[in-house]
């Protein structure tokens, strides 16, 4: 069988059309092989009912790596992020707390609530900035193996230090706490408005099996202003066309560069030969040579389903089976004939072109969470809300919108077993809690698609419906991204490789797994 | 006191931090929004809505009004037919560039002169001894540009008629609820887009009727400051800012043939008489001095000079407006005079007179950049202008 391609891609979500561009930019013959009909991944843009077009799964972009659009120059092929300015909190006093585009105008709104957190704003966003400057690097980063001795792990290590160095001991104690502390506790530090605590740490436990008082759940505060560093690129937002089209213009990108893409084509396993990855087979029998086959999909299905598990060690298989993916989190989509008139600001407004968070305390997002720990979903949940037909109007006919609705807690493990009833009283649960803040949200629903972990599994394949391929948690992190030792995007098996967010850095519609597995494999070859 | 535009009574409570410009001597709006981001964001994804009134506007009828014209303007006003639009420069008699605008036939032998500055004089100038009528309509109409890919859309439903007809630089009569008005396939954004014309009392009546029609559009009332970074990305000039207007210009340096720049492609040397003929024909020959081109910031030389100093790049959301030096092996070849951060194409750009030969595209040269209280020297490209020319414009 000689190699007709060098490098196959298997799945094409982000990170793998991501890797598939980079490859064929640097000549290397790839293939990508989708299952779907759609290329994406979890960032699909689709009809679900007729005029009205949703970003299915994940909805927004935050921290796509500016260097991947200029590398790609994704600009050209597509890619057009339209600002998204603003939160606001419906609160349960039936007030609200916003943040907006202007900080004059988030200063003035917070002190409404508390002047004291107004003035500790300014210095938590300062430090938050420079604890964010000093792990940024880290994402564009392969992750260096603190176990080891050779030359490039140590100068990797060195690196590192040499950043946390810089950040001054203030500060070095300050991502400690993070590292190690609740959102709730770290936040309690800083601030006394619940309001305020409450959304701020909504941020942290996104697609996380964690509560705001769990220990860990501040690390992820840091994302957000991780974003922030990157606020000149102006690449935080909604893309137009919703988040497929994001897909689409990397595969436009990748195809300009000589890739080809495939969808309708779902991968059945990897063939290995002689402890190499020499190509793919598919589901419809076809099998496809490769010198290299690279697998964008969890690390559950790269390693114990598109290979044979004896290929392995032992102690990676059963590494991979102790990694966490434990989904959290399910999505709800609205079809609407109206805009919804939220009780704590009635009518139109600014609020409704940016995110409305359901985080009105902390109490609240920790009974949420309780639900979920003894295996419900959620009676009244977390939720972020977005219309993005209010800022990109091709998503619904004129006068119409389309609803995003993140819903946090939905556990793939539910009592019982997830089924079309569970689907439906969870789908109730979400519109009737809506309800309590946007009384008119049920007369306006002419079409609504919900999406339990259990389906986001069955669609995307994403083992858990974890929708970052595996939690974002400490121990999941960096080095040890999926497992210590095999972080480096590499797999045991020479010419099979990784690049899915459930490598260094993964999460959110980022690219950088996908780039960092790229470049990896085009300097080891 | 400064004057206001027709529409200043919709306007006007729109502004919310009170951000207000000059434009010809009216008081008008750099953002409704503190920032501009949304209003930019709506000229190339929806449909925004700019008011253009401050423009000057001149009705120009008689016997010889087109003679007028083309005398005074470098395009041939034989060409122009009823129901079209020229964007063009017009010169004085070295062929140094006064102004630029539009001219419109309006049919039955009558023009509409547009212009940044005044040019009443000027016209009367060029009028001698022609049968001409020259009115100033410039305080009696409103005008307002309505840009973005969904313009069309929310123009036919107003005007109840459909556009798809109406072809870029062509305009045609028609009503919007009633509000008699111009339509013409123009505008200052390098986008799909329209301006509409009307009789300043019904100007207030016409904005609710397009903001009513844009409802479900996105469209989005936009001020200067966003259709200013459009028009950077679409390669368009500003006069006073790009360039000095020969009548303005203080020495003789400080101004422009056409072909100085970018307008070269505006100017018939062989058509009748016009001012500026035999110097431009003179220069069409010789090749012109001056270029004026894009330059594309390497963005990763910028971000160095940011990083030496422990910071993340940073980039107003406001263009700017001022004089950069450029330079070329260490020598200055130019000067650039305004600039952007493109926000659809993730690049700092720039618009720049470069010296021959330093023009060509692809030509590296360095921008004087200001970091963190340091002069320092960016990596840019020269590039062809438009930046951003996307399909729709035309289409």
């Amino acid at each position: 069988m000689s190699a007709r391609y060098d490098a196959i891609v298997v799945g094409g979500g982000h990170n793998g059309l991501v890797a598939a561009a980079y490859l064929a930019r640097a000549g290397r013959k790839t293939l990508v092989l989708e299952r779907r009909p759609v290329l994406g991944g979890a960032a699909v843009t689709e009809e679900v009912f007729p005029g009205f077009k949703f970003s299915v799964f994940s909805y927004v972009v935050s921290l796509l790596r500016p260097e991947i659009i200029r590398d790609l120059d994704l600009p050209k092929h597509g890619l057009q992020i339209l600002p998204l300015e603003s939160t606001v909190t419906p609160l349960e006093n039936g007030d609200y707390l916003a943040s907006w585009a202007d900080p004059d105008e988030t200063r003035r709104e917070l002190c409404r609530h508390s002047p004291r957190d107004a003035d500790a704003a300014v210095v938590f966003g300062r430090l938050m900035h420079h604890m964010a400057m000093a792990v940024k690097p880290i994402l564009g980063m392969v992750p260096p193996d603190p176990a080891s001795l050779s030359p490039g792990d140590l100068a990797g290590l060195l690196k590192l230090g040499g950043h946390f160095r810089s950040l001054g001991p203030e500060r070095f104690h300050a991502l400690h706490k993070l590292m190690t502390m609740s959102s709730a506790d770290y936040l309690d530090e800083w601030f006394e408005f619940d309001g305020l605590k409450a959304t701020k740490s909504a941020s942290g436990i996104i697609g996380t099996f964690l509560g705001p008082r769990s220990p860990g759940s501040a690390y992820v505060l840091l994302h957000h202003y991780m974003g922030e560093i990157d606020g000149a690129f102006r690449a935080w937002g909604f893309q137009k066309g919703g988040t497929g089209a994001i897909s689409e213009t990397i595969a436009r990108a990748a195809r300009a560069h000589g890739a080809e893409l495939r969808t309708g084509a779902g991968v059945e396993r990897v063939i290995v030969r002689n402890g190499r990855a020499t190509g793919v087979a598919l589901s419809s029998g076809e099998e496809i040579a490769a010198n290299l086959v690279i697998s964008g999909l969890d690390p559950r299905l790269t390693f114990t389903r598109l290979v044979e598990t004896r290929e392995l060690p032992s102690e990676l298989v059963d590494g991979i089976r102790r990694y966490k993916f434990r989904g959290s989190s399910g999505k709800v989509n609205l079809a609407l004939s109206g805009l919804p008139s939220f009780a704590c600001t009635p009518g139109e407004g600014p609020h409704l072109r940016g995110a409305i968070s359901i985080s009105p305390s902390i109490d609240y997002l920790e009974r949420a969470y309780d639900d979920a720990k003894y295996g419900e979903f959620s009676r009244h949940p977390y939720m972020d809300i977005v219309i993005p037909s209010m800022i990109d109007p091709g998503m619904a006919p004129p006068g119409n919108h389309v609803m995003s609705v993140f819903v946090q807690y939905a556990p793939y493990a539910l009592n019982g077993g997830w089924n079309d009833a569970k689907r439906e009283a969870f789908g109730d649960a979400v519109v009737r809690t809506l309800a309590r803040y946007a009384p008119n949200i049920e007369s306006l629903i002419l079409h609504r698609q919900v999406l339990t972990p259990h389906d986001i599994e069955t669609i995307t394949g994403l083992s858990e419906g974890n929708i970052f391929q595996g939690e974002l948690a400490l121990q999941q992190l960096f080095f040890l991204r999926p497992v210590p030792e095999w972080a480096k995007y590499r797999t045991p098996i020479q010419g099979y490789w990784q690049c899915g967010a459930g490598t260094h850095p993964g999460g959110g519609i980022m690219g950088a797994s996908g780039r960092l597995a790229a470049m990896e494999i085009l300097r080891a070859a | 006191m400064l004057k206001t535009s027709p529409f200043h009574p919709r306007t006007a409570p729109l502004v919310r931090a009170q951000t207000w410009r000059r434009w010809a001597g009216h008081q008008m709006a750099s953002a409704y929004d503190p920032y501009p981001d949304r209003e930019y964001a709506a000229i190339r994804n929806a449909a925004a809505l700019i008011d253009v009134s401050p423009l000057y506007k001149y009705r120009i009828g008689g016997r010889d009004a087109a003679r007028l014209l083309d005398r005074m303007i470098t395009r041939d006003m034989r060409k122009l037919k009823p129901g079209q639009v020229y964007y063009t420069p017009w010169c004085d008699d070295q062929g140094k560039v006064i102004d630029d605008g539009t001219v419109t036939n309006l049919g039955g032998g009558a023009f509409r002169l547009t212009s940044a500055d005044s040019s009443l004089r000027w016209l009367h100038m060029n009028a001698v001894g022609l049968d001409v009528t020259i009115e100033d309509i410039s305080e009696r109409v409103g005008a307002l540009s309505l840009q973005g890919p969904l313009s069309r859309d929310v123009l036919s439903r107003a005007a109840g008629m459909d556009l798809s007809a109406l072809k870029y630089f062509r305009m045609v009569e028609g009503t919007i609820r009633d509000i008699p008005v111009a339509i013409s396939r123009t505008g200052y954004t390098g986008d799909l887009g329209f301006e509409i014309w009307v009789e300043a009392g019904r100007a207030v009546a016409l904005w609710d009727a397009l903001m009513e029609a844009g409802r479900g559009y996105g469209l989005t009332p936009c001020g200067v400051w966003g259709m200013d970074i459009a028009r950077i990305e679409a390669g368009l000039i500003m006069m006073d800012v790009d360039y000095f207007s020969a009548h303005h210009a203080l020495i003789e340096s400080r101004k422009s043939t056409p072909y100085e720049i970018n307008l070269g492609w505006a100017v018939s040397a062989d058509k009748e008489p016009f001012n500026g003929r035999r110097a431009l024909r003179a220069e069409r020959a010789r090749g012109p001095a001056w270029s004026f081109v894009g330059l594309e910031v390497d963005w990763e030389s910028f971000e160095r000079f940011f990083r030496a100093h422990g910071l993340p790049p940073q980039i107003s959301n406001i263009a700017w407006r001022a004089s950069a030096p450029v330079y070329r092996a260490s020598r200055q070849v130019g000067y650039a005079t305004s600039g952007c951060w493109s926000p659809l194409l993730k690049k700092s750009l720039a618009l720049a007179h470069l010296r021959a030969p330093h023009f060509a595209p692809g030509t590296p040269v360095k921008l004087e950049v200001t970091v963190e209280h340091r002069r320092e020297l960016a990596d840019a490209v020269v590039r062809k202008l438009p930046f951003y020319d996307p399909e729709r414009k035309k289409a």
